[in-house]
Parts: C-alpha cells; sequence; structure tokens
C-alpha cells in the first residue's frame, strides 16, 4: 500500500477495487445490470445517482450484504467472493451506514471495539480509549472516546462509525450519503477527514446525490442510471450541469399521459399550502417556508431526491405530522394541524409511502381495510355495531370494480400481491369522494402491469375534479402524469415548472442543489 | 474446496391454517404427557394411574369440577382481563394489583352496607371493584398516552405498591378494613352474610356466581371486540398502530378505555374474591395467589380470544385441582408443579410451531466437486 503513498500515480495502474459486470436482480426488478465500478489507492471516488439507481445496491454487494447474481469483485489485485459482511472487513471493505449501528448505552470506546476479534475482552480501557484518541487525532475526527453514545449529536456519531471502519484497518471506506444528517459545517470537516484518509493511499467510496459535494470533495465520480453504469468521470472536467445531465439523462423516456393544453386558471383552489414549516423526526428543520396550490383536477408533482422534505410535507397535510409554522387549507377550510381525522373529514384522500403499514393494517381483512376510514359513517355501522353483511357486499362490489386479485374479502391484506395491496388503498381512497388526494411515490415496487392501473386511477381521480399532490422521486413518473411540478431541495421549493414546458436539465440540476437560472424559473 | 452448512431457520408462515391452531395445542399437550410419563417412571410412579388420578380430580366427578370451577373463577377474570388489553398490543402486567384494589374497594362497600339488602350490595360491590380496579389500571393507561411510557413496566411496579397497601390496610394500621377484635395474628373484618354471593348448583356441580358474572363478562368482551366500531379500532391499533393514527383514530383516547376496560375486569375478579371465596380482605392469601401473573398465562393460552378464556382457565383449575389431589407423602408437590410446568411448557412452545416455520437448510456455500478426495475427507 505504501507505493500508493503517492497519489498522482495514474490511477488505472494501482486500482484497489475493481467490480465488474455486477448483476444483481431481485424478484421483478434488476437493480444493478452489468455495472462497472473501479477506484484507486488515495481517492475519493463519488458514486452519484437518483434513489433507485442502484448505489445501495452495489454498495451491499461490496460489502458481502448481497452476493451478486454475475460480476466479479477484485480488492486490492485480489478475487474474492464475500459470504458475508465479515468476509468483506476482512478483505479490508468497511463501511459507514446511513442509519448508525452502534450501541447507545455504550461508550466511544466500546463501540469503537465491539465486535472485533480476539483480546477486546481483556484490554484495558485506558489502552483502547488511547488509541481511539489517536485515531480521532490523526483524522480530525475529534470526539471524547468516554463519552456515551447518546450524549453525542448526530455528527458526532457519525465520527465514531468511521473510527470504528478506520480501527479496522480498513482501505476501503464506503460512505452513504453521509452529509444527509449533517449540518454545512460538519460536512465540511468530513470533507478535511475524507481527504486525510485518502491521503495515506486509502480509497473512500462517497455516495451522494448532491452535485456540488461531488464536486467539491470527490476526484472521480461514477454515475449510476436506472441500474446501470453510465460513465466514470473525473470532478476536475465536470461541472454541476454535465453531472446532473448525467445523473438525470438527457433523454429520459417518458410518454406523456396528459394532454398538454388542460388549464385549470378558473378551477376553485382545493389545496393550499402557505409558508408551511416542520421538522422532521431529530428536529431539523425539514420544511422550510413551503407555499403551493393545488386547483380541482389538477395534478400538481412534487419531484427531487428522497430525504428532501417531501415525506414531512406529506405527512404535515395529511395531519400526521404536526407542523411549526403556516396553514394548510383543504377546500378553503383550514385545517388546525396535527390530526389525520380532521384532515380526512375535510376530504383528504392519502396514498403514504408506506403502503402496508400506514396506509393498511396488514393482517386484518380486505374487507375491514377497505372501510378503515368508513366505519365510522352511519351505514357501516348501528349505535356502534358493525353491519358486517354491509361491509362485505360493499368490499365486494369494491374487489370487482378495481380488480383486486384476492382469493376473498375476508383473506388478510398482506398476503396481497404490491399492486392489489395498492389497489385496495386506492380503492378505499376514492370511494370516500375527496378533494384533494396526496400520493407518495404510489407505483414504488410496482410491476409494470400494476404501475399502469395505479396511473390510470390517479388520472381518472384528476378528470373527476380531484386535485392531485403527486409526491416521486420518480423523475419519469413526475413527468408523465402531472401538469404542473415543483422541486424540493433540502426542505425548500427550488423551483417550479409547467410540466409541458419543463426543461429535464433544469430540473435534474435543481434535484442535485443547484440553482437554476432565473431565466427558466421564470419560464414557468 | 465445499462447505455444506446446516442451518436450522424460523421462517414465519404466511398464513396459519384453520386445522392447525387446534391440532397444535393438542399434539403439544400430548407432547408434554409424554415427558411427564418418562419424569414418572424415572421417580417410580405409574404414569397411566397418575394421568387417571389428573383426570378424575380435576374433571371426572361433581364434586372435583365443583373444586376446579372455584379455582377458575379469579384467573377467569384476571386471564380477560389480559386479553383485552393484550389484544390492542397494550401489555397491562398490572391484573395482580387491579384485583387487589378491586378488593380493596369492594370490600369496603360490602361492610359500609352490610345493613342492606342482598342484590344491593352485590351490584354496589360489582360497581367498586370495577371502578377500584379500572381507576388504579388509568394510571399506567395515562403515563402511557401520555408520556409513552412503557406499560410493561408502570404496571409491573403498581402490583407492588398494590401489595404494600393491601399490607398496610391489614397488617400496619387500624383501618377501616381490620377487625378491631382480630387478637393475635391481625385480620380483615368479615363481610356480612348478605354480602356473600350466591351459589348454584346445576346438577350437583356447584357454581359460584362469580364464575356466571366472568363467562357473561367473558361473551361482552367477544363481542364489543368482534361486532363494534370500537373493537374495530382495538383491532387495528392493535395490527398497526401507524396505519389506526392514519386512519384517524385517536389511539390515546383509545389506550385509556382499553387499559380501564382491563383493570375493571380484574377489579371484577377482586370483588368475586371478597363475594365468593374469602369473605374477607386477606391480605395473606391475595399476595400469595398471583391470580394476576396466572391470568396473563391464560390469555397467551387462550390466543387473547374471550371465549377461549373460559375454557383455558377450567382447564388450569382443572389441573391445580388435581395438584392438590395428587399431592401427598410418596408424591412431592414438586413433581406436581413440575407436571403443570410441562403442559405450560409444550404448549407455549408448540404456539411457535403454528406461527412459524421450522427449515433446516442446506446451503452449499461453494460448488461441492464429487471426487474421490471428498469421500475420503468425509
Amino acid at each position: 500500500m505504501t507505493d500508493a503513498m503517492n497519489t498522482t500515480t495514474a490511477w488505472a495502474e494501482v486500482q484497489a477495487v475493481v467490480l465488474s459486470g455486477i448483476t444483481k436482480r431481485f424478484p421483478g426488478v434488476v437493480a444493478n445490470d452489468g455495472v462497472n465500478f473501479a477506484a484507486a489507492h488515495g481517492e475519493v471516488h463519488a458514486l452519484l445517482g437518483e434513489n433507485g439507481a442502484g448505489k445501495s445496491t452495489l454498495s451491499n454487494v461490496l460489502t458481502g450484504l448481497y452476493r451478486p447474481d454475475e460480476g466479479t469483485i477484485d480488492i486490492g489485485r485480489v478475487r474474492h467472493n464475500f459470504g458475508s459482511p465479515r468476509d468483506a472487513l476482512d478483505a479490508g471493505v468497511g463501511m459507514v451506514h446511513q442509519h448508525f449501528r452502534l450501541v447507545q448505552t455504550f461508550s466511544v470506546a466500546e463501540n469503537v471495539v465491539l465486535g472485533e476479534k480476539g483480546g477486546g475482552v481483556f484490554l484495558s480501557r485506558r489502552i483502547i480509549e488511547q488509541r481511539v484518541r489517536e485515531l480521532s487525532e490523526r483524522y480530525h475526527l475529534p470526539v471524547d472516546p468516554a463519552a456515551k453514545i447518546w450524549q453525542l449529536s448526530v455528527g458526532e456519531q457519525q465520527r465514531v462509525e468511521i473510527l470504528k471502519v478506520l480501527y479496522r484497518q480498513a482501505t476501503v471506506l464506503i460512505l452513504d450519503e453521509p452529509t444527509a444528517v449533517l449540518t454545512p459545517a460538519e460536512s465540511q470537516a468530513l470533507f478535511t477527514t475524507m481527504r486525510a484518509i485518502v491521503a495515506e493511499g486509502r480509497t473512500v467510496i462517497f455516495i451522494s446525490h448532491k452535485l456540488d459535494e461531488v464536486i467539491d470533495v470527490a476526484d472521480r465520480v461514477t454515475v449510476l442510471r436506472g441500474g446501470r453504469s453510465v460513465g466514470t468521470v473525473a470532478t476536475s472536467d465536470s461541472t454541476v450541469r454535465s453531472l446532473a445531465e448525467l445523473m438525470v439523462g438527457r433523454d429520459i423516456a417518458f410518454t406523456r399521459q396528459r394532454s398538454n393544453d388542460l388549464v385549470f386558471g378558473d378551477s376553485p383552489v382545493v389545496l393550499e399550502m402557505r409558508h408551511l414549516q416542520a421538522h422532521d423526526d431529530r428536529g431539523r428543520m425539514a420544511l422550510k417556508n413551503v407555499s403551493l396550490t393545488v386547483r380541482a383536477g389538477e395534478i400538481v408533482g412534487v419531484a427531487g431526491v428522497a430525504g428532501n422534505g417531501q415525506r414531512e410535507l406529506a405527512e404535515v397535510i395529511t395531519g400526521l405530522r404536526e407542523s411549526s409554522g403556516g396553514v394548510t387549507l383543504v377546500g378553503g377550510f383550514g385545517l388546525r394541524g396535527g390530526n389525520p381525522r380532521e384532515a380526512i373529514d375535510a376530504g383528504l384522500a392519502h396514498v403514504p409511502e408506506d403502503r402496508l403499514h400506514t396506509g393498511l393494517a396488514p393482517s386484518l381483512s380486505v374487507e375491514d381495510n377497505l372501510v378503515l376510514k368508513s366505519y365510522r359513517k352511519r351505514p357501516i355501522h348501528t349505535v356502534g355495531v358493525l353491519r358486517r353483511s354491509r361491509i362485505r357486499s360493499m368490499a365486494t362490489a369494491l374487489i370487482e370494480r378495481f380488480d383486486v386479485k384476492t382469493p376473498g374479502p375476508q383473506t388478510a391484506t398482506r398476503l396481497l400481491s404490491g399492486g392489489n395491496v395498492q389497489k385496495v388503498l386506492l380503492a378505499r381512497e376514492f370511494t370516500a369522494k375527496p378533494k384533494v388526494m396526496v400520493a407518495a411515490s404510489p407505483t414504488r415496487g410496482l410491476d409494470v402491469g400494476a404501475i399502469e392501473t395505479v396511473r390510470k386511477l390517479i388520472l381518472q381521480a384528476a378528470d373527476d375534479g380531484v386535485g392531485v399532490l403527486l409526491i416521486s422521486e420518480d423523475l419519469e413518473e413526475v413527468l408523465a402524469l402531472t401538469d404542473r411540478l415543483v422541486v424540493m431541495y433540502e426542505g425548500a421549493i427550488v423551483g417550479e415548472f409547467a410540466t409541458s414546458a419543463a426543461s429535464i436539465e433544469s430540473i435534474g440540476m435543481l434535484m442535485g442543489g443547484a440553482s437554476a437560472s432565473p431565466d427558466e424559473v421564470a419560464a414557468s | 474446496m465445499s462447505s455444506v452448512r446446516g442451518r436450522v431457520r424460523f421462517e414465519k408462515r404466511l398464513d396459519v391454517a384453520k386445522r392447525m391452531t387446534y391440532l397444535v395445542p393438542l399434539m403439544s399437550v400430548g407432547a408434554a404427557l409424554v415427558v411427564g410419563a418418562i419424569l414418572l417412571l424415572a421417580t417410580g410412579h405409574n404414569p397411566i394411574d397418575t394421568y387417571h388420578k389428573v383426570f378424575s380430580r380435576g374433571f371426572g366427578s361433581r364434586s372435583s369440577l365443583s373444586g376446579t370451577i372455584g379455582l377458575a373463577t379469579p384467573i377467569l377474570f384476571t386471564g380477560l382481563a389480559a386479553a383485552a388489553a393484550f389484544r390492542m398490543g397494550l401489555f397491562n402486567i398490572g391484573g395482580e394489583g387491579q384485583l387487589i384494589m378491586g378488593a380493596v374497594g369492594a370490600s369496603g362497600v360490602a361492610i359500609a352496607l352490610s345493613d342492606q339488602a342482598a342484590p344491593v350490595i352485590f351490584i354496589a360491590m360489582v360497581v367498586a371493584g370495577m371502578v377500584c380496579g379500572g381507576l388504579y389500571a388509568l394510571v399506567p393507561g395515562f403515563l402511557k398516552a401520555r408520556f409513552k411510557t412503557s406499560e410493561i413496566i408502570t404496571s409491573l411496579m403498581m402490583n407492588y405498591i398494590a401489595a404494600i397497601v393491601l399490607n398496610y390496610l391489614i397488617f400496619n394500621s387500624t383501618s377501616y378494613w381490620r377487625d378491631p377484635k382480630s387478637k393475635g395474628f391481625p385480620t380483615g373484618k368479615a363481610i356480612g352474610s348478605a354480602a356473600q354471593w350466591n351459589e348454584f348448583t346445576v346438577s350437583d356441580v356447584v357454581v359460584p356466581l362469580g364464575f356466571v358474572v366472568a363467562s357473561i363478562a367473558a361473551a361482552v368482551v367477544w363481542g364489543l371486540y368482534k361486532k363494534t366500531r370500537f373493537g374495530f379500532e382495538v383491532n387495528v391499533v392493535g395490527d398497526s398502530p401507524v396505519a389506526a393514527r392514519y386512519a384517524g383514530v385517536n389511539t390515546r383516547r383509545k389506550v385509556l378505555t382499553v387499559m380501564g376496560i382491563s383493570g375493571a375486569l380484574a377489579g371484577l375478579g377482586g370483588a368475586s374474591d371478597i363475594g365468593d371465596f374469602r369473605h374477607v380482605l386477606d391480605a395473606k392469601g391475595l399476595s400469595q395467589a398471583g391470580y394476576g401473573y396466572t391470568g396473563i398465562v391464560v390469555a397467551a393460552l387462550a390466543r387473547l380470544n374471550p371465549l377461549a378464556v373460559i375454557v383455558v382457565a377450567v382447564v388450569m383449575g382443572g389441573l391445580t385441582n388435581a395438584g392438590y389431589a395428587l399431592q401427598g407423602p410418596d408424591f412431592p408437590s414438586g413433581l406436581v408443579g413440575t407436571l403443570q410446568g410441562l403442559i405450560l411448557f409444550c404448549t407455549v412452545a408448540g404456539e411457535v410451531l403454528t406461527r412459524y416455520r421450522v427449515r433446516i437448510n442446506r446451503r452449499t456455500v461453494a460448488p461441492a466437486p464429487s471426487g474421490p478426495a471428498e469421500v475420503s475427507a468425509a
């Protein structure tokens, strides 16, 4: 490894990691399709791509969590066939996950040595803490080795994760969207650490979808799109614009399923948000002053990479999350917020991201889930006693109308296929005759046929006068279905377009955090 | 190089076949009897004789059935209490304390109203037992609803508080409940004869009023959970609290209500303990009985089905009853306990089989070339 200390050595000659032709299939999806990836000693190599582009699958293959269906893995010129994450760690591949894997009640030092083979138990605390302290100074990772994890901030916890990997003498470090949980200042500090690590000839694989950061810290970038590697470029030859193009694809294939000349100027506003603000589960600002309106019959898309506030937006509108500022109006009626019942009664339908556990009670029957919101209304019960026969006949009719493939109305909902689960949910939401529908990633994980059905149902709803807010990471879907779209980045709306006139390039740049040129925004 | 690793894996069953729900418990009991027989043989007892005795002393005659039903009554109440809460995923471990509080309340009103007519006292005792048990359960319920405190911990701790309060009332104070005339060992005031609950005799089998009340309660709880809007909400919360919130169910209020119902059922058991059996607030007897904890086992074995709780409580009562009969100089109580424990153990173990399928997985890590070297190595 010492021969690689000189970081200016030609990369191609000292590859630290070479993945070639990696293919990984899951039922119904090819997550990685012949991906080629090579990173050299002493470089920060970014892995860039939208959600679902195959970044996570690729890093799981490299860390031994998944076994690839095809392709080879070479670490430091040795071919490996990882059977478990342990094997990968032994080969020098360490990963810092987005969700930390730390024992909250243990100290930093204890977490660092946890799981280490041999002798860990008998090492004195002082010696371990000393070692951790040395590492943390060497790599600019300030953290008190004696502190307990629960006392640390998110940024500090991430440093512990990095120390853990360094302590195991990993030569290849994978950082999975590390800046997603950091403040800008913390991100800068992390970049310093990353440079210190690669200065020793180690390799850092930096998974990200933030274009400016990638250009800032990485030497080279490999871009994934739709499970394939579309190219590796040096950041010195790249601009935010050229990376955005690679990431989103200039020739994004979509068929407009919506007429371009619909006008909604006269339709009443059915959903209005004014200056909405909200915090995420960790207490960070997740929605920053979001204002948006949806008119009856209109489909408005919210595009953006996951984790930029879309989830919180949907939750605030539907009452699942309390806002910390701003107002939401449904059909002109102001919601007090934080109360799903109120939103439902105001005429809001919700197709949540997690359809099987949030949108449905998975172990309950299909018929119970079909009345999950209407059970408290009149025909379904009489003085508190449920009318089973009415529920059954209503359920049977809906199953027929929405073509739900189920053995019967009493089958547990979780036993149905993904597409049929979504049909049960949509059947229930549509029959409530809503004014507004908030749909979050409604086709994610469905097969082609089911995607078509769900999209047709959404278009049908809009034709019936429902205002639809379609929140999706799938840009193709947003472009195909909506009349108007906004882009969210870091909790704010950073651009708005009439979909028929939208420039994919500018959308891609906005999604990656670059600001669009003013004329493009004005053009909307 | 090849390595074949055999691994035992538990896979969750997607759907539990209907017949499994009764076949597995039956087979579990069968397994327990087989293991128990080995144990009996090893300790020099005839298993067939012993099992025959267990059956005849537990369920075989009218007098033994009377005893069994009496023993089943308190655990029927606490079993219902546990089932009512557990169905919503609310783990009320505090049946013990709620039963004690119910007994305190019921005996209090029974003493106070001793000159009233029997039906008046009966109704007052039922109400007092339910209210005291229910309110006592609302404390952990409130903490859960308001601060998301784990009800498992708080309701468990409240059992100890209840036991201390009970001791205080009888042993450490001259309270309203303590009999001032008791010399030496302090006891509670006995309730008047009008306050004692009736017994029914159905073809020579004695059935205490409490058992009838409990069976009615079981039917009511079953209907409430199966047939009503309220029960629907409870089922949704029990299956997926997020989905319940999404559907607009007020989960906090549900926690309070269900906790109150559960506590009231346990408290009713306390009233029955006073009215049917002890006729006095018996501090020592109540703290040693452990009705609350047995109730959790009853509820679990009944798969939280209120009607099945009746059956399981009677079976458990029968086992206890037979245990008393078996016990003797040549049959130590430890052996009785072991036999009862085996049945519980096997039933709970069988439960795992209904929900999971055991798969012994032989995974070939690398393609295994079949060569002579391989054979000789093996």
